[in-house]
């Protein structure tokens, strides 16, 4: 699909993004974009160049060279922080602040956006990710499981209710059947609210089942982007092939 | 004069024992009785032994407690600004042992009694304070001895002709700092070796050359240190012929009278105005020959003074008027081993001035007599409105120094936090600040901040520097990495993450450091005493100069105290600046 065609609707896009930190080559001329209402997961190994590609997309990383656009906006013509609570973000251990509560945690955006009824939006955050605010809204972060917590952190994602939400590995460190659960909840959450996600994973069963495209990254650069059912039926690369058959989706 | 009435106040009740403000001549402990308390030992101060005492004299204060300091004298502090020379009372200062104690209070009562309004400021932490204290002009007169003049002040060999060291020493501070020797007193504190009185008689000993030809028939007790120091046992030998006595033990400073007294021992070296001299009626020997190094007493007095002829010609009245046999009588009474119990200071200077015939008109100093005393907790209650105020300038010693190493270290660990690069040197700067000792540091702020309140704030302020930085530093450094990454990630500013995450994180780590800095800071307090500062450690300091075991107490367990109730109040305070459940 033509790059340039496609800039205009997409709601995250990045234009031949070059990064580097020091000797080591993070991201080697990197393009994607990611339509509006779109999920997009980015998988490979450690070391990749996947979550380094997501951060571009909130300024937690700023590219060499290139060109990182969100909602057709160069994102360096955009202020950082103003950025930053626009789009959702879920990082991978959650990173609740231990010090507040549950509720609190979950009203972060809309308060640093000075919206009234924070509170309100928390809540209802809350209650959208299964955690009903009355039982949970008081709890301290520690008071809850690893799930709970990655449940809480989605929350304080969508409170300001963003179009666009980063997921940086925010499954990984949970076990197999709190994840189905989760991941059931995010599938729903996104059809209801017909959210944009960038996804970072390195579990290519989870991309299967979340993501609209996949891309495969490997050394800085994205081997294939494409459908599931597309990757499985012309890998692009050897190395494609190769993580398509360990992973058992081939 | 609520000062001079804090004073006199301390002084009452002093005991014996020289104190921790002079050097141990021996490795004893600075509480033992009898050790230290004299002016030769000021020759230490500058060789290597200089910084042990140092350790010494916090080790004391330290382990008698942890205290502050002191009373009334809150107002006098700082080098005084402008002011009509003339209006501003003169200051009467002392070195922390009893002898010292006793001339500064003689001067004070003789200046007072001819017209001239007095400050006191006993117990000035040793030469360094005192001196230090003279020369930047917070002191008017304090007295000193011409050997320790020469020898700890400038830094000049020893030297046994009287005159030639005054002559010396007159001349050179007067050219160097313009301070004045006055006239001396007419006493030499200065080695002594003593025998009893029946010793004396059955051997016809009169004199040191006696003492050579008598020797095989005597054993002799020796302070570890006489037996090799150059100018002890060793440089006497080289002057009187071997002394060859039957024996020659190492008595500490402590027992050595008593085992003379008891017939353990026949000969003991001492210093020539000890008061147990008087009390066990011992014979001190001459020194036929001239050997021991001069060490007259006389009024340093500062430019100020020196200008005022009224204060010259009083403290001139003293020229010459004393001598050892009186000063041991006097010391005796100040010191008051035990048994006889001690006398205030201010009723023995009365006294004192009295027989000299020069009565300071009706003060009939009712020599206080401690004897018959009423016990621990009743003497506590006794004073309990000295101990009362003692302890608000304590806290506030602590409490306004630790405001502002707060206000200092706080911003500045969350600024280093921003530059890291440069953060663990600055920090191990202040921590180098740690490594002063205590007496030193207030030495070293005298020519800036003069005796009193500011000088011990500015030391407690750096001590507390350290603590409170490493423990903001480290505790926002390390503040949850995943909680401050998010709150960026989520848009905050990162003003709002410093203010929202790191430093609620931070927070226990930071009271800890506070903590850690408010505990120090009340036992570092106590060594502002020496500094004229106030606080508990005035009992301690002039406890320790007078041997009153009940006066040290007095300040140190009420410092030991609020040290106690100050950790358990701030670990209160840890515990509620914890975040979160």
């Amino acid at each position: 699909m033509p790059a340039t065609a496609s800039t205009s609707d997409a709601a995250l896009s990045a234009g031949t993004v070059h990064k580097r930190y020091g000797a080591t080559v993070a991201l080697g001329g990197v393009s994607l974009q990611v339509r509006r209402g779109e999920c997009v997961a980015l998988v490979g190994e450690s070391g990749s160049g996947k979550s380094t590609l997501l951060r571009l997309f909130n300024r937690l990383v700023e590219p060499d060279a290139g060109e990182v656009r969100v909602d057709g906006r160069d994102v360096r013509t955009t202020d950082a922080v103003g950025l930053r609570r626009h789009v959702g973000y879920v990082p991978q251990e959650g990173g609740l602040l231990p010090h507040w509560r549950v509720l609190r945690n979950v009203a972060l955006v809309p308060w640093l956006k000075r919206e009234p009824q924070a509170e309100a939006r928390a809540a209802a955050a809350l209650e959208r990710v299964g955690l009903p605010p009355a039982s949970y809204g008081r709890r301290w972060p520690h008071q809850l499981s690893g799930g709970q917590r990655q449940r809480v952190a989605i929350a304080r994602a969508l409170a300001a209710e963003p179009r666009i939400i980063l997921l940086d590995e925010p499954f990984g460190a949970l076990d197999a059947i709190t994840r189905g659960e989760l991941q059931d909840a995010f599938l729903t959450l996104r059809r209801e609210l017909h959210l944009t996600a960038l996804l970072v994973t390195h579990d290519l069963h989870e991309a299967v089942r979340l993501a609209d495209r996949i891309a495969v990254m490997r050394q800085g650069r994205i081997e294939q982007l494409a459908d599931a059912e597309a990757l499985r039926r012309a890998p692009a690369t050897e190395y494609v092939a190769q993580l398509l058959r360990q992973a058992g989706v081939g | 004069m609520r000062l001079s009435a804090v004073g006199r106040r301390l002084s009452a009740n002093g005991a014996l024992t020289p104190g921790a403000a002079d050097p141990p001549r021996s490795p004893t402990p600075a509480l033992t009785p009898g050790a230290a308390r004299h002016p030769l030992s000021r020759v230490r101060e500058r060789g290597p032994g200089g910084e042990g005492r140092c350790v010494w004299l916090v080790f004391a204060a330290l382990a008698c407690v942890p205290a502050l300091s002191s009373a009334g004298r809150l107002a006098a502090q700082a080098p005084e600004a402008a002011g009509s020379a003339e209006a501003r009372p003169l200051v009467v200062a002392s070195k922390p042992f009893a002898e010292s104690y006793l001339l500064a209070e003689m001067f004070a009562q003789l200046l007072e009694a001819r017209g001239l309004p007095v400050e006191r400021r006993p117990g000035l932490g040793a030469t360094e304070v005192a001196f230090g204290a003279l020369r930047a002009g917070a002191v008017d007169v304090y007295p000193e001895y011409t050997g320790t003049g020469l020898v700890a002040i400038l830094g000049e060999p020893p030297d046994a002709d009287p005159r030639r060291v005054f002559a010396r020493v007159a001349g050179e501070f007067r050219a160097r700092w313009g301070v004045r020797w006055l006239p001396p007193l007419g006493f030499q504190n200065t080695y002594a070796i003593a025998v009893r009185r029946e010793t004396a008689e059955r051997h016809g000993l009169r004199t040191l050359s006696d003492l050579a030809r008598a020797a095989p028939a005597l054993t002799a007790g020796f302070s570890p240190d006489f037996l090799g120091r150059d100018d002890g046992l060793p440089g006497l030998q080289r002057v009187y012929g071997a002394f060859r006595f039957r024996q020659t033990r190492a008595l500490l400073q402590a027992v050595k009278y008593r085992a003379l007294a008891e017939g353990a021992v026949d000969v003991v070296d001492g210093y020539s105005t000890d008061g147990a001299l008087a009390r066990w009626g011992l014979v001190v020997l001459q020194d036929d020959r001239g050997f021991f190094p001069a060490y007259e007493a006389a009024p340093l007095v500062s430019a100020r003074l020196a200008a005022r002829p009224a204060a010259v010609s009083a403290l001139g009245e003293l020229a010459g008027l004393l001598d050892e046999a009186r000063m041991r009588r006097w010391n005796e009474r100040v010191e008051g081993a035990g048994e006889a119990g001690h006398e205030a200071v201010a009723a023995v200077a009365a006294d004192a001035l009295r027989e000299l015939g020069l009565g300071c008109g009706g003060t009939a100093a009712t020599a206080r007599r401690t004897g018959g005393e009423p016990s621990f907790l009743g003497y506590l209650w006794e004073r309990r409105g000295l101990l009362f105020a003692l302890t608000l300038r304590h806290l506030l010693l602590v409490g306004v120094s630790l405001a502002a190493a707060v206000l200092v270290a706080l911003p500045l660990g969350l600024a280093l936090e921003r530059w890291r690069r440069g953060a663990e040197a600055v920090i191990r700067y202040t921590g180098v600040l740690q490594t002063i000792p205590g007496i030193a540091l207030l030495a070293f702020m005298i020519p800036l901040l003069g005796i009193g309140v500011m000088p011990a704030l500015a030391a407690l302020f750096l001590y507390a520097l350290y603590p409170i930085l490493r423990n903001t530093y480290t505790g926002v450094r390390d503040a949850d990495v995943n909680a401050v990454q998010a709150a960026h990630a989520l848009g905050m500013t990162p003003g709002q993450v410093l203010r929202y995450v790191r430093l609620p994180l931070a927070a226990p780590f930071i009271m800890a450091g506070i903590r850690t800095a408010a505990v120090i800071a009340v036992g570092t307090a106590t060594l502002a005493a020496f500094i004229g500062a106030g606080g508990l450690g005035e009992p301690i300091v002039a406890g320790l100069a007078l041997a009153d075991t009940r006066q040290i107490l007095s300040g140190a367990l009420p410092a030991a105290l609020l040290a106690l109730l100050t950790d358990l109040a701030l670990g209160a305070v840890e515990r509620a600046v914890r975040p979160g459940g």
